[in-house]
């Protein structure tokens, strides 16, 4: 017997597992939102994000070309990118918006960078954020005008008498934490008066609506439980873990109860925190794009101090910035400084003492 | 059942079902054997026969060759035929004796003590370490070494790992059945060499006819427990299983279980203690598992050592399929051997023959930094981070990042998405830090 077997190095038996098995999957966690999409927001929903996926994907494809790199678009990253870019769109946009951001998210965001593995950004953010400064009149998303969500806001306003007689239309017309922004920085009505508003509308039925989707909006963030589906199916994969979508939407509920009143520390209601977590793309954020793995931190430690600094972030810009959502200029904040928190957080082996 | 664990790890599927229910069998003996004179951690045995010598069964052959060695037997009676380097279990060659059997059987002559229990300590460790036993496990530190403590340090537990942790391999499970009585007869003998109050049996909850037959002979033993554990790898390694059976930390950085007076011995290991303060039987065989899907007739077989894997493929029906691999050991930690012309030795739990497919090796693709290997590292270390302070040759880093600490369980690149060969970099660290520190 003079056979000579293959050597390699152990483990000799691998999980199933590859890059192109995690992305697929991540997709697919982002399939039920789409749908909800397509419902409440009809076929261009489709469209829109079809443009984007597209995009994203020869784009890839091309640049590799030209790198002479081997292609990978298979591997679904690209996918799940163009994704995420269509999903931080308004569903009344062109259709060439999504095409851009998602070109710019793979040349600018990735590829530039070397390709997967060495962003340093989450690309769909990047490409969101490049969108955001070119054409902010056409990202702000609006709310759908037809919907139950614009006779619940009526009503938040119902038995108010006096109210100066723009305010109605300003509530009407913005998405529900543009609505927040404007009570908190009005100065047409009484403080109390705004509080009223402040409190119907982070009401149990106004959650409801958010949590199921019936909201305007950019697409990704329309329902929360449609993502929520996503992401559990992720977690139970072990593909998304717990530490970073955990401390930053606890940071953020925290952050807002104490100071997210109009009257100052501890003023808000309990409910109001719920408000901020469904709005606002912070579930999308949260679970499918501070995720994000090459953009994130590895320590465990790490992550969580990433969730943290994302929340405070978001509640920063939320409370005293210049936007009302605030989430993907967090992320990408914090996308900074992964290498330093992975620095910082190396863990202790198993049994070393302090010394 | 109340189990026990340590915090990471993975649940590989154990394929153990291709041999759990064999019952042992004994190989007819062998035409002709290797005796590696490196089969344990330590220096090498020094040959004291020659070619053309007549040696015995359970003859020594070789002298340890310092405190940290052990002697070598011959296994089989025979003729010395042969000095030279041999294929090892590892993948390397070393220096063995080559012994070509009469086919007889002949031995040395052994005594039964029955009141071995009776003997002093010393006398003991004496026996011991002269037949040669070091741990069976896979690790393979000589035993005698291991029960002796430097001036100052006591141990008050000694831990049985009957864990087998590691996918395939049913040797430990099966001599766990079958000899129950002698198991616990080593791990008495073990308590009493070091003065050890207590002792603890670890077993694996994926074997609960195991635990089952322990309890039941251990029912009247105020001292010795057994503990079940949560099935998931690596539990048998040693850190992990001391910390699980008693929820004390070996330290990192070069800490030995010693450091927490325990002192961990395989339950194989058990039954060569017992033999050897019986009976005086020097450590000539061992039980060993055959398996894998291509194997045709999967086998836990009692083999003496330093028989060819080639001889033990054969006993079991050969393979159905063409052989992709080779694996003496388990599949998480076991090396891959090229050629099926290779002895077992004293440290060989399991032979695995892969096919073609299950052979195949993956391209390794760029890391994406995803934390799946930071998640499950039972040393709770960063191999992604190890594997790139490696490959950009800065030891230093890889130091800070416990690169030393890593047990090589392997479980880090069996979770890995972008197939990184992550036990490859690590190696590859470990051999370059110990050098820079040696200088
Ligand atoms: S780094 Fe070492 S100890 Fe940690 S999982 Fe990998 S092989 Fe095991
Ligand atoms: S599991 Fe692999 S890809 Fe993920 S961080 Fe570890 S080495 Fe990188």
């Amino acid at each position: 017997m003079n056979d000579v077997f293959a050597v390699s190095a152990a483990p000799h038996i691998k999980q199933k597992i590859s890059i192109s098995s995690v992305m697929w999957q991540v997709v697919l966690a982002l399939t039920p939102a789409l749908l909800v999409g397509i419902f409440f927001f009809g076929i261009q929903s489709l469209l829109l994000t079809l443009y984007a996926v597209v995009a994203a994907v020869s784009t890839e494809a091309l640049i590799q070309r030209f790198r002479k790199v081997p292609i990978t678009v298979s591997d679904g990253s690209a996918v799940v990118t163009g994704i995420l870019v269509a999903f931080n769109l308004n569903t009344s946009s062109p259709w060439w918006l999504p095409v851009v951001g998602a070109v710019f998210a793979i040349a600018i965001g990735k590829q530039i960078f070397g390709g997967l593995g060495f962003n340093i950004f989450n690309p769909a953010l990047l490409g969101r954020a490049f969108l955001v400064a070119s054409w902010p009149t056409l990202t702000t998303a609006g709310w759908k005008p037809t919907n139950p969500m614009s006779s619940i806001f009526q009503s938040s306003i119902n038995g108010l008498s006096n109210l100066p007689s723009n305010v109605p239309a300003v509530i009407t017309s913005a998405t529900p934490l543009g609505v927040v922004k404007a009570l908190r920085d009005t100065t047409q009505i009484s403080r109390d008066m705004a509080n009223t508003v402040m409190d119907n509308l982070a009401s149990m039925n106004t959650l409801n609506e958010l949590f199921l989707g019936n909201i305007g909006g950019v697409l990704g963030e329309v329902s929360a439980a449609a993502l929520l589906i996503g992401a559990a199916f992720l977690a139970w994969k072990h593909i998304i873990e717990w530490r970073i979508p955990v401390s930053y939407i606890g940071t953020v509920f925290i952050l807002i109860y104490v100071f997210g009143g109009i009257n100052g520390i501890f003023s808000a209601s309990i409910l109001l925190p719920v408000f901020h977590i469904l709005s606002g793309g912070l579930i999308l954020g949260a679970f499918f794009m501070a995720t994000d793995m090459v953009t994130s931190p590895v320590t465990k430690k790490g992550r969580l101090i990433f969730g943290m600094g994302c929340g405070i972030l978001t509640v920063v810009i939320r409370l005293i910035g210049g936007y009302p959502e605030g989430v993907s200029y967090s992320i990408l904040l914090m996308n900074i400084t992964v290498p330093l928190i992975d620095r910082y957080t190396t863990p202790k082996a198993f049994g070393e003492v302090k010394r | 059942m109340g189990l026990k664990t340590f915090s990471g790890g993975i649940h590989p599927h154990d394929n153990k079902v291709y041999s759990k229910d064999k019952k042992i069998e004994i190989l007819p003996i062998p035409q002709k054997i290797v005796i590696p004179l490196s089969q344990h951690i330590g220096s090498p045995s020094k040959p004291i026969v020659q070619v053309g010598d007549e040696v015995l069964a359970g003859q020594k052959i070789a002298d340890a060759g310092g405190f940290v060695s052990i002697p070598m037997h011959s296994s089989i009676s025979g003729k010395v035929t042969k000095l030279a380097k041999f294929n090892h279990p590892t993948g390397i060659t070393v220096q063995g004796i080559e012994i070509t059997g009469d086919g007889e059987d002949k031995w040395v002559e052994l005594s039964d003590d029955t009141n071995y229990m009776d003997l002093p300590a010393n006398e003991m460790k004496d026996r011991i370490s002269k037949a040669g036993i070091c741990g069976m496990g896979g690790a393979g530190f000589p035993t005698h070494v291991k029960l002796s403590p430097p001036e100052g340090k006591t141990i008050d537990t000694i831990i049985l790992n009957g864990v087998e942790c590691e996918p395939y391999l049913t040797a430990d499970y099966r001599i766990m059945l079958e000899q129950t009585e002698d198991i616990i007869s080593g791990l008495k003998i073990l308590m009493k060499v070091v003065d050890a109050k207590n002792g603890v049996v670890g077993i694996e909850a994926n074997k609960p006819d195991a635990i089952k037959i322990f309890k039941n002979l251990l029912k009247t033993e105020k001292n010795i427990k057994v503990v079940g554990l949560h099935l998931k790898y690596p539990q048998g390694a040693e850190k992990q299983l001391i910390y699980a059976s008693t929820k004390r930390k070996v330290p990192s950085k070069g800490g030995l279980p010693m450091d927490v007076k325990v002192v961990v011995q395989n339950v194989g290991t058990a039954i060569a203690v017992y033999e050897a303060v019986r009976y005086n039987k020097p450590l000539v065989e061992r039980v060993i598992t055959v398996s894998g899907k291509i194997v045709k007739d999967p086998k836990n077989i009692k083999a003496r050592i330093g028989t060819y894997y080639s001889d033990l493929l054969e006993f079991c029906g050969g393979t159905t399929e063409e052989i992709g691999k080779v694996i003496s050991g388990g599949p998480m930690m076991g090396f891959a051997i090229p050629s099926l012309d290779t002895p077992m030795t004293k440290g060989s739990s399991g032979l695995l023959l892969f096919n073609k497919k299950e052979a195949h090796k993956k391209q390794e693709d760029v890391c994406l930094h995803c934390g799946r290997c930071v998640d499950i590292c039972p040393m709770n270390l960063v191999p992604s981070l190890i594997a790139h302070h490696v490959r950009n040759n800065d030891w230093d880093s890889a130091e800070k990042f416990g690169v030393m600490d890593c047990i090589k369980c392997g479980s880090c690149a069996y979770v890995c998405p972008s197939h990184i060969k992550l036990i490859q970099w690590i190696d590859i660290g470990k051999i370059k830090v110990s050098e820079s520190r040696q200088k």
